[in-house]
């Protein structure tokens, strides 16, 4: 068999086509990372001067309007550009609490947390009982739940212009424009009200459920 | 008989002036407030009263907020009746805080049943059942009954006033601007608590400063709430010649009421005519009958049961009865009872619940196809009885409901409208009222309707027609706010007055017989029917009282005889005309007079505004009057 060896002490005697495409290659790719700096270079100096510009704006156009207009300083005020987007920060307090009430109400935890892998299918499924059972009632007494459509699944459906994107999803061959006619897939679920116990000053949410020690 | 306020007569002492004022309806109250202080929950429904018409009375439930477990307040339309004794290390600090208080002063509601369901002796349950059982004196702490002596106990009066509490604070929070103590408010009892029970509930009203509050019969307020429902159309589904049965099951008690409808003048009048026995026996009883079943057949499999699995069997029963009760199709219900503790699969118990365990226990067992002539067995004890209250010895609902029509056959005699066959043997009912959670299973219902009408099909006489349209659980509250508005002289008033007469026990004047106890006579102080706001004295006969020394009298009462008069004396009557209450005491207190004087005094009954009998001893020398005592069980 063939193998290639390796030795680093050899020297090239000849200058063949592999070594000018290695020169190529070598070459193009210091081009573009040169290109590459240039444009971060422009782009960030470009950067610097945006803010000034933009503080620059709303300074100057004041003093060239009439002061007793004050409405309108204010609007544009409020006119410049939108602010980066902060996601919402979910608070814990409200998480750990369903957990609690899935905990008591339908063993929850306890469920997910045991290895199923050991037991057979019947076991598991009195446990699911349990679960379900639970579950069905933590659910529907703090929350009210409604589908988000209430035709048949599997039936047609037509979305009119300005359907609401974030109620209905579409899926599939999405071209052209609206009315948009598809099949139901899944109904959705949407959540028209919410009964979440409150909690106390001082009471520690991250117990979701307490040890029990029966004396 | 004479008006009650004439009886207010120079040098009546001061504490009598206040406690016999008559409560009328509070000028200006915005909201007319309904308060059902059920065995086993609370609910408290209002609505406005400010020139409205009758058609335009819409009571709400209030959410009531509430721990349900520490460190959680949730808002339920129900207070659960349970008072919890925690123990000082038990809860940790701040998590039983409320939306009006840090800490209140006993933990009420659903945390008490949740806690107490895992801690039974530190579990104050069924106070209700309590104030109405004649033995016990019911202002000493004595619950829980079975609690170890370290347990800190409360007094059923105490735990009733807890409850009441926390409804007042959390209307107080709720509607800042109107005040509890302001508004007209009207507290629901069975009809039939004793005058003892009546005076209690009063009293504990009194307590959380609702002196206002007047009491209503919990069956009358389920027909108040069939009125209202109706929005004036119950008149067409009412008609002259009607007695209507209410049939109250709630979780601890059932309750019957007989309501007859007459006419005056044109128009219809309702009036109550009779009411039962206090029977504790309820939907509670059923579910432990069920869990008792089904803990049976687990051990015919060789399964032993723990106390805890017992209890956690019981509440699954209850949801698996309803299942198979509202779903005709569902024919077994699987139970499971998880293990303790963390580990879920494997350890957990499973059976099931079959329609044909369900229909064998609660239909046959509670509601058996018996005769009209059957009577509740007694002295047959079964697994269902718990040590402390009289828990109905018979369950057979039916029986007892038998025994009733029987017992109040001449119910209605006086009144012209009503005309019974002459070979009835009890008194028939043409339309039928339900109230209480356990009815609004289908199949419950179905049967009782089903024996009354064997019943009255054996006497030729028509079926009866069941009044729709109550909400079961809610009924009692909202009839009970609509009764505030009703006092305003608006909507229909069932009438009714005292459900009962009412007999001192004294000993007959007859030559003393060695080795017998001088015969008793009935001394009847307060006839059957006497309205509210009216009095009437025992004139021919004079008790002298001992100044400073409690005096005390044999107390009975009747609720089948109608026609005796204030001073009747009975010298024989049969067991089941007379049932004897605890004894009534007088205390002549030694204020200006000089104690072991004798002074000559006249009995004297009157109905109070309020709904509660009082009586009076009146004396013949200067008119004072001095309250005679209802609470004065076993008080040694």
């Amino acid at each position: 068999m063939n193998s290639y060896l390796i030795d680093l002490s050899l020297k090239p005697t000849t200058f063949d086509l592999w070594h000018i495409c290695l020169a190529g290659t070598v070459a193009v790719l210091a081009m573009v990372l040169i290109a590459l700096l240039l444009v971060m270079i422009i782009s960030m100096s470009r950067c610097k001067k945006r803010p000034t510009q933009q503080v620059a704006v709303p300074m100057a156009e004041p003093v060239v309007k009439i002061i007793e207009k004050i409405i309108e300083v204010e609007k544009i005020v409020q006119a410049p550009a939108p602010e980066p987007l902060v996601l919402k920060e979910s608070t814990p307090d409200a998480a750990l609490q369903l957990l609690s009430l899935l905990q008591n109400e339908a063993r929850f935890i306890d469920f997910i947390k045991e290895d199923i892998t050991a037991f057979n299918d019947a076991d598991i499924g009195i446990a699911a009982r349990v679960v379900h059972e639970g579950c069905n009632k933590a659910i529907n007494e703090h929350f009210t739940l409604a589908p988000v459509r209430n035709e048949q699944e599997g039936n047609k459906i037509t979305l009119q212009d300005g359907f609401d994107a974030s109620a209905v999803r579409l899926t599939g061959n999405i071209i052209g424009k609206a009315p948009f006619t598809g099949t139901l897939i899944h109904k959705g679920w949407q959540v028209t009200d919410i009964r979440l116990p409150k909690l106390t000053h001082g009471h520690n949410a991250t117990i979701v459920a307490p040890a029990e020690v029966e004396l | 008989m004479s008006n009650w306020s004439d009886l207010m007569q120079p040098g009546t002492n001061q504490q009598d002036l206040a406690d016999n004022k008559p409560a009328k309806t509070k000028q200006g109250a915005r909201y007319s407030v309904g308060i059902d202080l059920g065995t086993t929950h609370c609910v408290l429904s209002y609505a406005e009263v400010s020139d409205i018409d009758d058609e335009q009375f819409s009571p709400q439930v209030m959410a009531i907020p509430q721990l349900t477990s520490p460190g959680s307040v949730e808002e339920k339309q129900q207070l659960p009746s349970f008072l919890y004794q925690a123990h000082e290390a038990e809860l940790a600090e701040g998590s039983t805080s409320l939306p009006w208080t840090a800490k209140p002063d006993q933990l009420v509601g659903e945390i008490a049943r949740n806690l107490g369901s895992k801690t039974p002796i530190r579990l104050v349950s069924s106070a209700k059942s309590w104030l109405c059982h004649a033995g016990v004196d019911c202002k000493e702490p004595i619950l829980p009954a079975e609690a170890p002596e370290e347990v800190e106990r409360v007094s059923p009066f105490q735990a009733t006033t807890a409850y009441l509490q926390h409804l007042r604070d959390a209307w107080q929070n709720q509607h800042p601007e109107a005040p509890l103590e302001q508004q007209d408010v009207v507290i629901t009892v069975p009809a039939s608590f004793d005058p003892a029970a009546r005076e209690l509930t009063v009293d504990a009203a009194r307590a959380v400063g609702l002196g206002q509050a007047i009491l209503l019969e919990e069956p009358q307020a389920a027909l108040y709430s069939w009125i209202e429902k109706s929005h004036g159309d119950w008149r067409n589904h009412a008609e002259v010649g009607d007695i209507i049965l209410v049939i109250d099951v709630g979780g601890g008690t059932t309750d019957l009421s007989l309501i007859a409808v007459t006419q005056q003048d044109g128009t219809l009048e309702l009036t109550r005519v009779a009411v039962g026995d206090h029977i504790l026996l309820g939907g509670d009883n059923m579910d432990l009958a069920l869990a008792y079943t089904i803990k049976a057949k687990l051990e015919q499999d060789g399964k032993r049961l723990e106390a805890w699995q017992v209890q956690a069997l019981t509440h699954s029963c209850r949801d698996a009865k309803e299942k198979i009760f509202n779903h005709s199709d569902a024919d077994n219900i699987p139970l499971v009872v998880a293990s303790r503790g963390s580990s879920l699969i494997g350890g957990t118990l499973r059976t099931e619940l079959t329609r044909e365990e369900v229909n064998r226990v609660l239909v046959e067992g509670f509601l058996p196809r018996v005769a009209v002539s059957d009577k509740p067995l007694s002295r047959a004890r079964t697994g269902l009885r718990t040590t402390g209250l009289p828990y109905a010895q018979d369950a057979g609902i039916t029986r007892h409901l038998a025994a009733f029509l029987t017992k109040q056959q001449g119910a209605t005699a006086e009144l012209d409208d009503i005309n019974l066959p002459e070979h009835a043997t009890f008194l028939h009912p043409t339309a039928v009222l339900f109230n209480g959670g356990v009815l609004k299973a289908d199949a419950l219902g179905v049967r009782l309707l089903e024996v009354l009408n064997s019943w009255l099909a054996a006497e030729q006489a028509p079926e009866v027609r069941l009044l729709m349209g109550a909400d079961l659980d809610l009924a009692v509250a909202r009839g009970a706010a609509y009764y505030g508005y009703v006092r305003k002289g608006k909507g229909v008033r069932i009438k009714g007055g005292t459900a009962a007469s009412y007999y001192v026990g004294v000993e007959s004047a007859m030559l003393a017989v060695p080795g017998m106890a001088p015969e008793i006579h009935a001394l009847c102080i307060a006839p059957f029917g006497m309205e509210e706001g009216t009095q009437q004295e025992l004139q021919d006969d004079e008790f002298g009282l001992v100044i400073g020394e409690p005096v005390r009298f044999r107390f009975f009462a009747s609720n089948t005889r109608r026609e005796d008069n204030v001073g009747t004396r009975l010298t024989y009557w049969n067991n089941d005309e007379l049932s004897e209450l605890d004894e009534i005491e007088i205390t002549l207190p030694a204020e200006s007079r000089k104690p072991g004087e004798i002074v000559p005094v006249r009995l004297c009954a009157a109905v109070t505004e309020v709904g509660t009998l009082e009586l009076q001893a009146i004396s013949q020398k200067d008119g004072n009057s001095w309250k005679i005592e209802f609470d004065v069980r076993e008080r040694e």
